[in-house]
């Protein structure tokens, strides 16, 4: 077999006829059939996004056409299981906002901090231990999480401010940042340490503290991972159900002040959910008008991501 | 070598003093008893093989080796004029930094503008009114014969400048802050002949400004830009002396042997 280069006729027709070099039919059958796997699986998680989006869209067809996207819009109530319905969305959307908006200002910040701690400051020991620590805050229950800021966080929060209601946003808010920071602090850190250790020695080089490079080099390094993270932050409060649905209450009210019980989207479409509403009905069909809205919210957020991660692309 | 030396020099030509100078990397004893002198405003180059302790050795003049836990100097590195032990517990491995600069092997310029990585340096010591850090970066630009290719374009992205140019940057980014010494770790092994010739003619000038040390893998390099030169093995400075002896009429039989590519 050694020299195929200088292969002489005979020895040519004898590999020939050996097979070695004759069209594998079995191998090319093989390899077909990898590939036509790859492919099926990459493409059922494009078919079941493009079903759900259908779908949703199918049903609030059906919505829109008793409800006009004006009153949707624009009407400050949302009674659709009452007598006198009302189909209004942003008492929702306000809900979804002001508790989104306490969590991020929890779960942002600290996860940076945490982050910049982990990846810049810690030795490597501590590091080694706080990470699967961090990672199990991710793991508990959201609905534990719920009774956490029902049971013990609003409780806390009344002592503060007496004229707290049992259930409202800002306990709600505040603990679905708790429980969104590990996502944010991992993401970012992993960010942070892609970030060649040359750059990190150049900046020490330079005379700058462990704080100033981490500041001023390694975040704008890795900006465009800590973007990510930080929209992927975004789409878990917009998308968290259970903590606000045990503890915000679950009464739709247009309001942007935290201190009051509110519903969010998802609470509203669990409550939906789990009610007895004939299938069909117009109050039936508001779940999934309720459900588009979200949708297009937190697309909207990976979009603003994936621009941001194209315009400040990792360049080290 | 530099006890005798000491004897026809006055110690106040010397910018710094190596004496006893051993290093650990937790248990690998990675330089043994080293001493050496760093003679003001000029060249001194360090060669030898891979591995043979060049680049730790330079990395002790600007305590590098602080930042990875493990690591372990012993004896001596005496700067001048104020005769201070830098390797000493009590010195702030960030004051060292400050007074003593480093370029690296591959260009690293930081994620920024030209103007900002240039003013880097002096942002991280508090600086921040505008015409003294637009002077000094004029000033560090020219030093590094970049000025006239980006005066029109400072604050585009420092990523957009070519390899030669990007190596230049990190160079007037160590010029900036008026350093007194400056340490070169290979700074042409990842550029092409042209660029390492503008890098070599730029560091021949920088001569006569400041105190510079450069570790090169490149023995014509060695010869052609330094007044004097060290040659290291397995951790142990075989030979310090002015280049061209070195190089013409080594005394000792293994500096004699990697010169003469018998070796290494």
């Amino acid at each position: 077999m050694k020299g195929l280069h200088i292969l002489t006729e005979e020895s040519r027709n004898k590999i020939a006829h050996a097979g070695k070099l004759g069209y594998s039919f079995r191998r090319h059958l093989h390899e077909r059939l990898i590939e036509a796997f790859l492919f099926l699986s990459a493409i059922l998680s494009i078919a079941i996004m493009l079903a759900i989006i259908v779908m949703l869209i199918k049903e609030s067809f059906v919505f829109f056409q008793h409800v006009s996207i004006w009153e949707f819009i624009t009407d400050t109530q949302w009674t659709p299981l009452f007598d006198d319905a009302h189909y209004g969305i942003m008492p929702l959307v306000s809900g979804t906002i002001v508790s989104s908006f306490i969590a991020l200002l929890v779960a942002l910040p600290m996860g940076t901090i945490i982050a910049i701690y982990l990846s810049e400051f810690a030795p490597f020991t501590v590091r080694e231990m706080a990470k699967p620590f961090l990672e199990l805050l991710g793991g508990v229950p959201t609905v534990v999480y719920g009774y956490f800021a029902l049971l013990f966080v609003t409780p806390i929060l009344q002592t503060i401010f007496p004229e707290l209601p049992g259930f409202n946003l800002l306990s709600a808010g505040l603990v679905m940042g708790i429980m969104i920071i590990p996502y944010v602090s991992s993401m970012t850190e992993d960010a942070m340490r892609a970030v060649p250790m040359n750059l990190r020695e150049g900046s020490y080089a330079m005379g700058a503290t462990r704080f100033q490079t981490a500041i001023r080099v390694i975040m704008p390094a890795a900006f465009s991972g800590i973007a990510a993270a930080y929209i992927l932050g975004i789409s878990r409060a917009v998308g968290e159900t259970m903590v606000v649905a045990i503890a915000a209450g679950m009464q739709p009210n247009l309001t942007w002040n935290p201190m009051e019980p509110a519903a969010t989207i998802t609470a509203y479409i669990v409550q939906v959910s789990l009610g007895d509403l004939p299938h069909g009905s117009i109050g039936y069909q508001t779940i999934f008008a309720a459900g588009l809205t979200l949708l297009l919210i937190t697309l909207t957020f990976n979009i603003i991501g994936h621009v941001l991660r194209k315009r400040y692309r990792e360049i080290y | 070598m530099q006890i005798d030396s000491e004897k026809t020099l006055e110690p106040v030509q010397y910018k710094s003093e190596v004496k006893n100078l051993s290093f650990y990397y937790g248990g690998f004893n990675a330089l043994k008893k080293i001493n050496m002198v760093l003679h003001d405003k000029k060249i001194t180059a360090l060669i030898g093989p891979s591995g043979c302790g060049k680049s730790t050795f330079l990395r002790c003049f600007n305590r590098m080796h602080d930042l990875y836990p493990g690591n372990r100097y012993e004896g001596e590195i005496i700067l001048h004029p104020d005769d201070v032990n830098i390797l000493a517990s009590n010195v702030d491995p960030i004051e060292v930094r400050m007074r003593i600069s480093m370029v690296f092997q591959k260009p690293n310029p930081f994620p920024k503008s030209i103007y900002e990585n240039v003013a880097y340096g002096l942002r991280v010591r508090g600086i921040r009114q505008r015409a003294i850090l637009d002077e000094k970066v004029e000033f560090a630009l020219r030093n590094s014969a970049l000025w006239d290719e980006v005066k029109d374009r400072l604050h585009d992205l420092a990523f957009n400048l070519s390899g030669g140019q990007q190596q230049r940057l990190c160079i007037a980014r160590a010029l900036a802050t008026d350093p007194e010494i400056l340490l070169f770790d290979e700074p042409t092994s990842a550029l092409d002949p042209i660029a390492t010739a503008s890098i070599e003619e730029l560091i021949t000038d920088l001569k006569n400004k400041v105190t510079i040390l450069i570790v090169t893998h490149n023995m014509q390099q060695a010869a052609r830009v330094s007044d004097y030169t060290a040659y290291m093995y397995l951790g142990e400075l075989i030979e310090f002396d002015v280049t061209d002896t070195i190089f013409i009429k080594p005394k000792n039989k293994q500096t004699e042997d990697y010169i003469t590519g018998r070796f290494g």
